[in-house]
């Protein structure tokens, strides 16, 4: 092999590419998928999941281009390097696919979640349940003498501490919408 | 031009305006309205097969020995669910399809009507693209793309979903230059700065190897021809997976023959020793690696592939080239030219000489003796009696299969059809058909088992109607040869459900269709009756009686690295561990 002038392993193509593609250890990283908004699109997308195999912590979609007719695919998915490159290679084969981002690779990224919170409780649990949501910024978007509906946004960890905050003071039901995500200008 | 017709007319004028002149189909209730057309008119031959599995096989046949795309045509629900294997055989092994099926009409659509099946979701996963048409403006765009998205790229299997009402209704038909095309256009140039990083490889390379695919042949004609130079400029040896047989000349003098799980000792011991292996249009796939984490453990990898997501899925490549293979090797050479055609001549020496070496252990060697046919033997004489012949050679699956692909010698790309990916019994009988429809004067071979030519036997019929003089050499052992293999090597000998019972007469089978049946159980008549096979003009089934526990070797043992190949039957004493039993 010393004959050879490249290093094993060596790999300019890319910056990404300068960690060990076969490691082993697990990365959650967030894709934005651009595709056509045609019928079936999203069966394509979750089909390739499914059927290989690989992970969806979440996934949001709509259209995004009402004139072009393309939609935004966020979908956050946990993997080793290798798997990650082979997600985004078998979405980028997808005929419907236009482009596919790693927004966990291409420099900084804004991710945030929007979740309604049901938090049941009376006196003093129901008094620390809205003097934590303001700390919060959530906002009371319906409320009984016993439970309150919180909206709250934010990146999924925020959303996750809420929630746990919560869980002494009577925490309801959760609905979560799942990641939405952009690039942060550059 | 554009002007108004009705869906059914469409369909007839964009096949033809695409170039089409077969189609394989089978009518129904569902695309009478498009049969109606293809009554009322002479461009476009129909095959009528005997089931819509047949169809797509041998629309593959037709593609796989043309390099244009095959078309098929079938109705809905069983007819297109009855499609899915053929269009599944055709993802795996990346052949340009065109599928049509018939729906019911839109508004009777998710009514569990009468012959609806959900024909996209269910070939979703199995096409590389598909589409339900909903509105009969959009026909002629939708079939010009579905053209367009077929043969671009990695080819593939596409389907086109119509529905009855849509086929009635009429719109302006928009011919191929107007069409609204999609974004779908892949890129076919490699990056020339890691193009000129492989020429700097293969000119310090000691001990280099090419290890060629499909994707060759899938490239088309110059894609062959600059492999041949390459290869014949540099003095590297050349191995080549199943798929990719006659890229690369048989007869050329750097064949080292295929590799893989029943790959030739000297090419699969030289991907295993090489220091740069350079993979042209192949995918690693496991019939070739074998065990991963020992595959050619001293090698710097370089992989050519139009597809990107074929790169780091199962190897690491070193050296990573997205592009078509042509437009890939036409590069490479220039600039390997530019930098004085520099290669490591004493390197490649020792190496060539270390070949030699294995070369001598001549793992294909057999005898024939006794009264019984030996498998091997029949083919080295089908081999010799048919290589002047403008040959064509598809298969069914299993041992006969890799005995073909050891035995058979293959000069040209496009000579070769075998369902490798998928692996798919019935496929060769079907497949030959297609092919002789393309190549009507030609021989055309289809070297079959037992088992699997039963599979789609029901195909006679259509030999017949269109005359098409296919011969189906079956090498009978009266067993499912490969199960039976793997039963020996890894269930304890125990021959679960492997033979076969109640088989035909296939003579007496022959002669029910109104063909030609000949049997041969004697080595010593071997050659007359291939002649007569030869000779014969019309289909023809051979039902030669081999020995019926000839185990196919060399043979990789699953779960182990190349260089542990299992020559004979007196290698496999627990040749596979508890680890390699779980593999396929």
């Amino acid at each position: 092999m010393s004959a050879l002038k490249i290093k094993k392993g060596s790999n300019k193509h890319s910056a990404y590419n300068l960690r060990p593609t076969f490691s082993d250890v697990i990365e959650r990283h967030t894709l934005a998928v651009i595709v056509d908004n045609e019928p079936g699109v999203l069966a394509r997308v979750i089909g390739l999941f499914s059927g290989r195999g690989y992970n969806i912590d979440s996934l949001t979609v709509a259209e995004v281009d009402h004139t072009g007719h393309t939609s935004r695919i966020t979908i956050v998915t946990t993997g080793t390097p290798q798997v990650i490159e082979q997600i985004k290679a078998q979405l980028g084969r997808i005929v419907s696919v236009h482009e596919v981002h790693d927004l966990t690779v291409e420099g900084d990224s804004v991710e945030r979640e929007l979740a309604l919170v049901r938090v049941h409780g009376t006196g003093d649990q129901r008094v620390e349940a809205l003097r934590l949501s303001e700390i919060f910024r959530a906002r009371v978007v319906d409320s009984t003498h016993e439970s309150f509906v919180f909206e709250l946004t934010g990146a999924p960890d925020k959303i996750d501490a809420f929630a746990e905050l919560m869980r002494p003071l009577g925490l309801g039901r959760i609905a979560r919408t799942g990641v939405a995500a952009l690039s942060r200008g550059r | 031009m554009t002007r108004q017709m009705s869906g059914a007319k469409m369909v007839v004028q964009a096949l033809r305006d695409q170039g089409v002149d077969v189609v394989f189909g089978y009518p129904g209730g569902a695309v009478l309205p498009i049969y109606d057309e293809i009554f009322q008119q002479n461009d476009i031959r129909h095959v009528l097969v005997r089931h819509e599995q047949g169809a797509v096989h041998a629309a593959e046949g037709y593609a796989r020995s043309t390099g244009k795309p095959g078309v098929v045509l079938v109705t809905s629900g069983p007819g297109a669910t009855n499609a899915v294997t053929g269009i599944t055989d055709a993802l795996l092994d990346s052949i340009p399809l065109v599928v049509l099926t018939g729906q019911v009409p839109t508004f009777m659509i998710g009514n569990d009507a009468f012959q609806e099946a959900d024909t996209v979701g269910i070939t979703r996963p199995c096409t590389k693209h598909n589409w339900l048409v909903s509105d009969t403006g959009d026909l002629s765009d939708t079939l010009h793309q579905a053209f367009h998205v077929a043969t671009t790229g990695r080819p593939g299997p596409v389907v086109v979903d119509i529905p009855k009402d849509v086929q009635f209704a009429s719109a302006e038909y928009t011919p191929p230059g107007k069409a609204k095309t999609n974004h779908y256009q892949p890129p076919v140039k490699g990056d020339i700065e890691t193009i000129t990083e492989l020429v700097e490889a293969m000119e310090t390379a000691k001990r280099p190897v090419f290890y060629t695919g499909g994707g060759v042949i899938n490239s088309g004609n110059a894609a062959s021809q600059l492999l041949r130079e390459l290869v014949e400029a540099t003095g590297i040896p050349i191995t080549s997976t199943l798929m990719g047989l006659g890229a690369y000349p048989a007869s050329g003098k750097n064949w080292l023959g295929m590799l893989g799980m029943h790959g030739l000792y000297e090419a699969n011991m030289a991907m295993h020793d090489c220091d740069l292996m350079i993979n042209i249009g192949a995918r690693f796939d496991d019939r070739i690696t074998g065990r991963v984490d020992a595959f050619s453990p001293n090698s710097i990898k370089a992989h050519i592939d139009i597809d990107p997501s074929s790169i780091n899925k199962v190897i690491k490549a070193d050296i990573p080239i997205v592009g078509d293979v042509a437009h890939v090797l036409e590069d490479l050479l220039k600039v390997w030219k530019s930098r004085g055609r520099k290669v490591n001549r004493e390197g490649l020496q020792q190496w060539w000489a270390e070949i030699e070496d294995w070369k001598k252990v001549n793992c294909l060697a057999f005898t024939q003796e006794g009264k019984t046919i030996r498998p091997q033997h029949a083919l080295a004489r089908l081999e010799e009696l048919t290589k002047g012949h403008d040959r064509y050679v598809c298969t069914e699956v299993g041992q006969h299969q890799m005995w073909a692909a050891q035995y058979l010698n293959f000069e040209d790309p496009h000579r070769w059809m075998t369902s490798g990916g998928l692996g798919t019994m019935g496929y060769g009988f079907p497949a030959s058909i297609g092919v002789q429809m393309a190549h009507p004067d030609a021989l055309v071979i289809n070297v079959a088992g037992e088992a699997s030519w039963l599979m789609n036997m029901q195909e006679m019929g259509t030999a017949m109607q269109f005359n098409l003089p296919v011969k189906q050499f079956i090498l009978n052992n009266e067993r499912l040869g490969m199960v039976r293999q793997w039963q020996e090597l890894l269930h304890g000998q125990r021959y679960s459900h492997s033979w076969s019972e109640s088989l035909p007469d296939f003579v007496k089978l022959a002669e029910a269709f109104g063909a030609k049946g000949i049997i041969c159980t004697d080595p010593a008549d071997l050659d007359d009756a291939i002649m007569e096979m030869i000779n014969y003009d019309g289909p023809v089934i051979f039902d030669c009686l081999v020995e019926k526990h000839e185990n196919c070797f060399p043979m990789i043992p699953s779960g182990e690295p190349h260089n542990k190949m299992l020559l004979g039957e007196a290698s496999t004493e627990d040749a596979i561990g508890n680890t390699g039993a779980v593999l396929v």
